[in-house]
């Protein structure tokens, strides 16, 4: 990788940026900071960011904070987390201080409330695209528990809206039962 | 004092909110209306919207919003500091017991099993963001109630993103003005 200045400069400037546009919660930021840091920068191998992405989630706090943190911390250390929640942070610091002081008018602006209406649109067709491939990499490993998993999360998580905390858990659970089946056939031969 | 009281009470809400957004909604109410009685119930409600409108996390903009109110601008900063703390402190411990331990078999195991629920659960959360869109606030889904200008700008969108390769803040600013053109269309 590139000097340690040079990387914490870059990850500010990426981090500010994109959490000025996370409209629509925590997985916004998670999918636009794929998008910059695993495809743009390759600077996180895809599964590698998953992995970030699962420790923000079973955090406490907000994901985009904690996605900030992760990645912060796994490009620079404990100076590259301090430099991506700063940045993080400033957007939505910067922008309710001066709503807090405008609320009423820009409450019941209709080309504002358009405009964020349309941008949930936008934001979705993001994420659906994100999505469509990080899927298809789960369904090219052509493992079956691994594709599996995605669809009953997927159900969980959609239909029955289990909390994700318990997804995680479970996910956690059978990966500790699959070494231990795996050990056994291995001691068993 | 009020800054630590701030401080404390956000520090509560950043330990204990579990699975991010709405799962600390309930948390903060309990914290900034029932138990110190900073915003009453209405401006609790306004704080939701304005935190839908706007970028950044509801506990974050919260902080901020009810920081300000209290305390002015260093009230925002320490209820936003109490909020972020835990979140660093237990996030960078998983981080670097992850970088630290992950070429251990149970971990990569358990990883791989992660995984796949990870893309899950992004994409249901998709989901749910394009049912808002689609269909707003109201209570069903119905074929009827469909706003169909938001469908093709859905569509537009995804096609600018996987044929053209488009940068996704552009895809989703397009998206806001293209809305906004529409109403100025229709009256």
């Amino acid at each position: 990788m590139k000097n340690r200045k040079e990387v914490l400069i870059k990850l500010f400037i990426s981090t500010l940026y994109l959490s000025a546009f996370t409209f629509g919660g925590g997985y916004v930021i998670v999918t636009l900071m794929k998008k910059k840091f695993v495809d743009e920068y390759h600077w996180i191998e895809e599964n590698e960011m998953l992995d970030l992405v699962a420790i923000a989630q079973s955090a406490p706090g907000a994901i985009a904070v904690n996605g900030a943190i992760v990645v912060g911390y796994k490009l620079a250390g404990l100076i590259g987390a301090l430099t991506s929640i700063i940045a993080t942070i400033i957007p939505p610091f910067v922008i309710i201080s001066l709503i807090s002081v405008f609320y009423a008018a820009f409450r019941s602006n209709v080309v504002i409330s358009e405009l964020l209406e349309g941008m949930q649109a936008g934001v979705g067709a993001v994420i659906a695209s994100v999505v469509y491939e990080m899927g298809a990499g789960v369904a090219q490993s052509r493992s079956l528990p691994s594709i599996l998993i995605m669809i009953l999360s997927f159900i969980a998580a959609c239909v029955f809206q289990v909390n994700v905390i318990y997804i995680v858990l479970v996910c956690i659970g059978l990966g500790i039962v699959r070494t231990v089946l795996h050990n056994r056939k291995e001691a068993g031969k | 004092m009020i800054y630590l009281q701030l401080f404390l009470s956000f520090l509560q809400i950043g330990l204990f909110s579990f699975g991010g957004g709405y799962a600390a909604m309930p948390l903060i109410q309990g914290q900034v209306v029932t138990a110190h009685g900073w915003l009453t119930m209405s401006e609790f409600t306004d704080l939701i919207t304005i935190s839908q409108m706007t970028p950044g996390p509801i506990a974050i903009n919260s902080a901020t919003f009810v920081g300000i109110k209290i305390a002015g601008v260093p009230g925002a900063l320490a209820a936003t500091i109490g909020c972020i703390l835990p979140s660093c402190v237990i996030v960078t411990l998983i981080a670097w017991l992850y970088l630290k331990y992950r070429n251990m078999d149970t971990l990569q195991s358990i990883l791989s099993s992660l995984r796949p629920a990870v893309v899950a659960m992004i994409a249901s959360a998709g989901v749910s963001i394009l049912i808002s869109a689609f269909w707003g606030s109201s209570a069903s889904v119905s074929f009827t109630d469909t706003r169909w200008s938001l469908v093709l700008i859905f569509a537009v969108c995804v096609l600018l993103l996987r044929k053209f390769k488009m940068n996704p803040i552009w895809v989703m600013i397009l998206a806001g003005v293209m809305k906004a053109g529409f109403s100025l269309i229709g009256g």
